[in-house]
């Protein structure tokens, strides 16, 4: 449901149903809503049996990188010798995305439900619910709902009854967009600055603190309770076109676009549809530009590339981006394409932890460049130097923030390369950038 | 230093809430993040004297506490002012008028720049990146406080609000 919007009729709403629902926000209407059914149904399994049915299903990672979530879980040791933690990955901060944050405002307790599922089937004691620091509201709302959570015995040392013990705990993040990638996480958990990590070894093996663990992000774990109750076969016929996409994606829908908001599609669907029909379109008078489909470290499409264009993993592929984390960004022909393309560089080099050499030096450059193109003092071969510095920037380092940097920068430049070159001819008056560099 | 005396922010209540943390994490340094929210919480910033204590409470070193500071972006290392307020101007909000958002405080609050605090002392502006609450153009942090689809006319009256 696009809340603040009522659903539209081509959703498929089934995380989203209790969005703007503030009874579902309680245990007591989270229960009444058919809620923990399915804790106590995985609780009644072994792990294993969880596990399968999660490959079953086909859930891939809804944080961006979309990989099984199944197949997660099974990396971690089968027979147990050092403590496990689940860590549920909330630091949302990808430009574009917002869908965790409802989960997490309205949901609550299906968060915590999921989680709990999860932690069971991974066989972990302890799950860090990771949550960005300027996430308030939702900080309390879930700081409540887990205390709910213990004093009705779902969590704690006998959780649901079972004698089990399942303890949760959130951690405040403090503004730092890496602190998404899951090394870096798991970093900041630990009390350090939240610097990735080179992997192998993977979290699985040696993850926070030294022991194996398992990362997913919030919209992942959410979604883990109704295909338990609901089983992988009916997870997986949620799809419109690639067999290897199901289930339902939250997109959050953002830039030059009627009505922005959530909305919860099933996988493939397509998103010239949702952008005209369930979000109105873009503004009256306007045409569309260009969409950024999967958060704002994906590559750019254009009008054409972005009408063709099935969202789900396979779909954005062929067109030469990603689904990322289903943050899309809109932008009418209104848009100024070089200033808007600086302003994402400069979100990345504000965000690089500094670490590597490629991503420390290369982003700052790339806005020292698109700065001097938008005061008008570019040169020709401005263009062909940010390219050169992008492909530096690609597949060198220990994250790929610096990959995110490059992308749109390569496909602005390929998709709308009339419009740097306008300001470094000076047919296009130079534009101040208003703020710091 | 310019503070002459210091009161240690870990004692009697404070204390307890931070040792009842510790059973959470394997190790003390985990606490880090959480011991250094306390501090901003009760002092407004995070001074040297207090990153030292911080250092003791959980045996670590004033360099790494300060290390740790220096990273994240919300644990404020100056006093800032009464009200901080946060301007998401990342492209999502930057597309529909966020710049023009962050004029309107810096106009409205009598902060000349970003990151100066105002005169009176009430306020402190900042642009921030990306506030993850693009679907509401232009969302605004003020202290805690979490403000969606503001607009720059709707400035003054916010302001109001917060004296």
């Amino acid at each position: 449901m696009g809340y603040p919007h009522q659903p539209h009729l081509k959703e498929t709403v089934v995380l989203s149903q209790y969005f703007g629902d503030a009874e579902a926000r309680t245990y007591d209407g989270w229960v009444k809503r058919g809620g923990y059914q399915a804790l106590e149904k995985a609780l009644a399994m072994e792990p294993a049996q969880v596990i399968e049915i999660v490959k079953q299903s086909g859930l891939r990672g809804r944080g961006g990188a979309g990989f099984p979530a199944g197949v997660k879980w099974s990396f971690m040791p089968k027979e147990k010798k050092k403590p496990h933690y689940l860590c549920c990955n909330a630091d949302e901060s990808e430009p574009g995305t917002f869908k965790d944050r409802e989960i997490m405002r309205w949901t609550p307790h299906g968060l915590i439900e999921g989680c709990a599922i999860a932690q069971y089937a991974i066989q972990a004691e302890v799950t860090y619910i990771y949550v960005r620091g300027e996430f308030t509201e939702p900080l309390r709302i879930m700081e409540g709902a887990l205390a709910e959570a213990y004093r009705h015995g779902v969590l704690g040392p006998n959780a649901m009854g079972t004698g089990k013990r399942l303890d949760m705990y959130l951690h405040r993040g403090a503004g730092a967009y890496i602190c998404g990638e899951e090394t870096a996480l798991m970093s900041s958990i630990e009390g350090r600055r939240g610097n990735p990590r080179i992997r192998p070894p993977f979290p699985a093996a040696y993850g926070v603190f030294g022991m194996p663990t398992t990362i997913n992000n919030v919209e992942t774990l959410a979604s883990v309770p109704h295909i338990i109750n609901r089983g992988g076969a009916w997870y997986k016929s949620l799809s419109l076109s690639h067999p290897k996409s199901t289930g339902t994606k939250l997109f959050s829908v953002c830039g030059n676009v009627k009505r922005p908001g959530n909305y919860e599609v099933t996988m493939g669907f397509p998103l010239g549809e949702l952008i005209d029909e369930l979000c109105g379109g873009v503004p009256d008078g306007r045409t569309l530009k260009a969409c950024i489909p999967g958060g704002s470290s994906v590559p750019i499409l254009n009008r054409e590339e972005s009408e063709s264009c099935k969202l789900d993993y396979e779909g954005c592929v062929e067109q030469g981006t990603m689904l990322g984390s289903g943050g899309l960004i809109v932008f009418d022909d209104s848009a100024d394409m070089v200033y808007q393309i600086m302003r994402l560089a400069r979100f990345y080099a504000h965000e690089s932890c500094a670490q590597c050499t490629q991503c420390r030096e290369g982003t700052a450059w790339t806005v020292r460049i698109l700065q001097r193109i938008l005061a008008g003092q570019g040169e020709a071969k401005d263009l062909d130097l940010l390219l050169d510095l992008s492909e530096q920037m690609t597949g060198k380092t220990i994250c790929v923030l610096s990959d995110s940097c490059a992308a749109p920068v390569v496909s602005g430049i390929k998709k709308f390369r009339g419009e740097f070159e306008a300001y470094i001819n000076g047919t296009r008056r130079p534009r101040p950038v208003l703020v710091h560099a | 230093m310019h503070e002459t005396t210091y009161e240690p922010v870990f004692t009697g209540d404070r204390k307890k809430q931070l040792d009842q943390l510790l059973p959470r994490f394997p190790t003390k340094r985990a606490a880090l993040l959480p011991a250094l929210w306390m501090v901003q919480q009760a002092r407004g910033w995070i001074s040297d004297h207090a990153m030292a204590e911080v250092a003791e409470v959980l045996g670590l070193t004033p360099a790494y506490v300060k290390g740790v500071v220096t990273f994240y972006t919300m644990y404020h290392q100056h006093p800032v002012g009464k009200h901080f307020v946060q301007v998401c101007t990342t492209t999502p909000c930057n597309l529909c008028g966020a710049e023009g958002v962050v004029k309107a405080f810096l106009e409205h609050t009598g902060c000349k720049e970003l990151g100066a605090t105002s005169p009176d002392g009430k306020y402190t502006v900042i642009e921030v990146e990306c506030l993850g609450a693009c679907g509401f153009p232009t969302p605004v942090m003020i202290g805690d406080d979490f403000i969606e689809n503001v607009t720059p006319e709707g400035v003054p009256e916010l302001l109001r609000k917060y004296q």
